[in-house]
């Protein structure tokens, strides 16, 4: 497996405030990788500097096997952005815009199949400042990928969508994926991470805290079970590496059913806020 | 394609980039377009200088003494200065936007050079002014009397006067578009030199009525200069006993409007930012 993003000691300081503080990170090519963290961890520094938008202190990066330090033409043609938040291009229609921005690149995807596969073909012949949020988040989508990026650097796309439109939102995203593109994701939200991201990387006050796949992360899948369960007229807890075993004891204490049974683990919010140090 | 995605380290050569001149027209053919759909701003654009030139031809429609000319043939010639000049506005203004909705880096984070940004705008602010200036010589020539020159060094002397003069006011509006803080500021800081300008550069006072100190900041921007140039095309050798030196200085105009252009661009070079001052 070839590596998209290697990143070694990686620093950045603004004045008094240590941005990052010495990050490492392997992104491979083709995979979804989440950056989580909460506002000032760090993660927006990181990503920016991955995107040649902003100069690093110290360290060692390579996107795409250039150093984002000094970004050429070719290299910005394989990589795609899709910013925070964006008002711009407000006059034009969708068609007109992704059309423009087709010709920026030298191997452009065709503009009607891009708003299509943003779901915008409906919409294509409005103009930008009448579309949703979500609508409007989906040209931003269509102009990051309509030329063809190896690398998409998503920074979270889904504030301020509805449900549904995540939902869908979702799904163009697993579709980009499925196709070959590396995607790099930064996120508030944990379920997001989880629906998407093959591995998560949690950041916190400048370093990474974590790593590995959303399932498993900071030792989520080995972590003690809680079985819960109503007794005397109220709820019983108790923590086990075992919950298997605490369950069959219960149904033979209770000859049968157990009234008001559930078996947890820590879901990725638990072990987020564990990991960022935040009492969950 | 989704097979030679995974290739980081390898550029491909056999894409060859658009080129910067075809991206600098597709840059200028959207802008002119946006500007157009911006209805409101459209509309003030062009108005003000209509609506100056009748007003002020109206008020002072007599004659100037020993010169046979009309006051508000002065004010034609004025009042093309202002719209060669629009560039400084319209550029300081745009570009605080573009900045602040997000354009710019958007912009940046795509393969488009810089250069064609650049050349999109100079080519919008070519296009809108010129398209002022016929407005203006309609209405010159129509409602106040102007007489267009016969001669063709005179056309030959208002073509350099208005090139050198829109890429000067131009460059200037780009170097002045990183003063205001944001681009809800953006109106208020540009709109206070210009106006300034236009009254001590001969817009709308003829410069012999002027105090000399006034007239001596004046000749420090290009916009007196452009006027003066104007003049020498539409008012002719009958108005040059206006001119404080006697004579239109044709050599000089060239000489301020040069350095501006070259000046401005240095400055641009030096100033430009392509960040808003909250992203640091």
């Amino acid at each position: 497996m070839s590596t998209a993003v290697r990143v070694r000691g990686l620093t950045k300081r603004y004045g008094d405030v240590q941005a990052v503080a010495g990050i490492d990170l392997d992104i491979h090519a083709g995979e979804v990788f989440a950056i989580l963290g909460p506002n000032g961890a760090g993660k927006s520094t990181t990503v920016e500097i991955l995107e040649g938008h902003r100069t690093r202190d110290a360290g060692e990066v390579s996107v795409l096997g250039v150093d984002p330090g000094s970004p050429t033409r070719a290299w910005r043609s394989r990589i795609g952005i899709v910013p925070q938040t964006a008002e711009d291009v407000a006059e034009t229609t969708v068609r007109e815009t992704v059309r423009h921005f087709a010709r920026y690149y030298p191997r452009s995807k065709d503009p009607d199949e891009v708003i299509e596969l943003v779901g915008l073909t409906g919409k294509a012949n409005s103009r930008i400042r009448q579309l949703s949020g979500g609508q409007r988040r989906r040209v931003d989508v269509a102009l990051g990928v309509i030329g063809a990026p190896d690398l998409l650097f998503l920074d979270e796309p889904t504030t301020g969508f509805d449900p549904e439109a995540r939902r869908r939102f979702w799904e163009l995203i697993e579709g980009l994926a499925r196709d070959g593109t590396t995607i790099v994701l930064t996120t508030h939200y944990l379920d997001e991470a989880e629906a998407l991201a093959g591995r998560v990387a949690v950041v916190s006050a400048g370093r990474i805290v974590a790593e590995g796949d959303p399932a498993s992360l900071g030792g989520r899948a080995t972590a003690k079970a809680v079985v819960g369960w109503s007794e005397e007229g109220e709820r019983r807890f108790l923590e086990t590496d075992t919950p298997t075993t605490t369950v069959l004891e219960l149904t033979g204490r209770f000859d049968g059913e157990v009234p008001g049974l559930t078996v947890t683990r820590p879901s990725l919010e638990d072990v987020y806020l564990g990991l960022i140090g935040t009492p969950a | 394609m989704n097979q030679t995605l995974a290739r980081p380290a390898a550029p491909p050569v056999e894409t060859r980039q658009p080129s910067t001149v075809h991206l600098g027209l597709a840059r200028a053919a959207l802008e002119t377009r946006m500007f157009f759909r911006e209805r409101d701003a459209v509309i003030f654009t062009f108005a003000f200088p209509i609506i100056m030139l009748v007003l002020f031809g109206s008020i002072f429609s007599s004659q100037v003494e020993g010169t046979g000319l009309t006051v508000s043939q002065l004010y034609v010639a004025g009042l093309i200065g202002t719209a060669a000049m629009t560039g400084f506005q319209n550029l300081g203004i745009t570009i605080a936007m573009d900045r602040d909705n997000g354009t710019l880096k958007r912009l940046a984070g795509t393969p488009l050079p810089r250069s064609a940004y650049f050349m999109g705008k100079a080519l919008t602010t070519l296009f809108v002014s010129f398209f002022q200036v016929v407005i203006l010589l309609v209405i010159g020539v129509t409602l106040f009397d102007l007489q267009l020159p016969s001669e063709a060094f005179r056309w030959f002397t208002f073509a350099w006067v208005f090139v050198l003069g829109v890429v000067g006011s131009s460059l200037l509006g780009v170097a002045i578009s990183g003063l205001p803080r944001s681009a809800k500021s953006a109106g208020a800081v540009i709109t206070l030199p210009f106006t300034v300008l236009q009254f001590i550069s001969g817009v709308f006072i003829p410069v012999f009525t002027l105090p000399s100190w006034l007239v001596n900041i004046a000749s420090l921007f290009p916009l007196k200069w452009m006027c003066q140039g104007f003049r020498s095309v539409f008012l002719g050798d009958a108005g040059a006993t206006l001119e404080l030196a006697n004579s239109y200085e044709l050599d000089r105009v060239a000489l301020v409007l040069g350095a501006w252009t070259v000046g401005g661009l240095v400055l641009c070079l030096m100033t430009f930012r392509w960040k808003s001052r909250r992203d640091g």
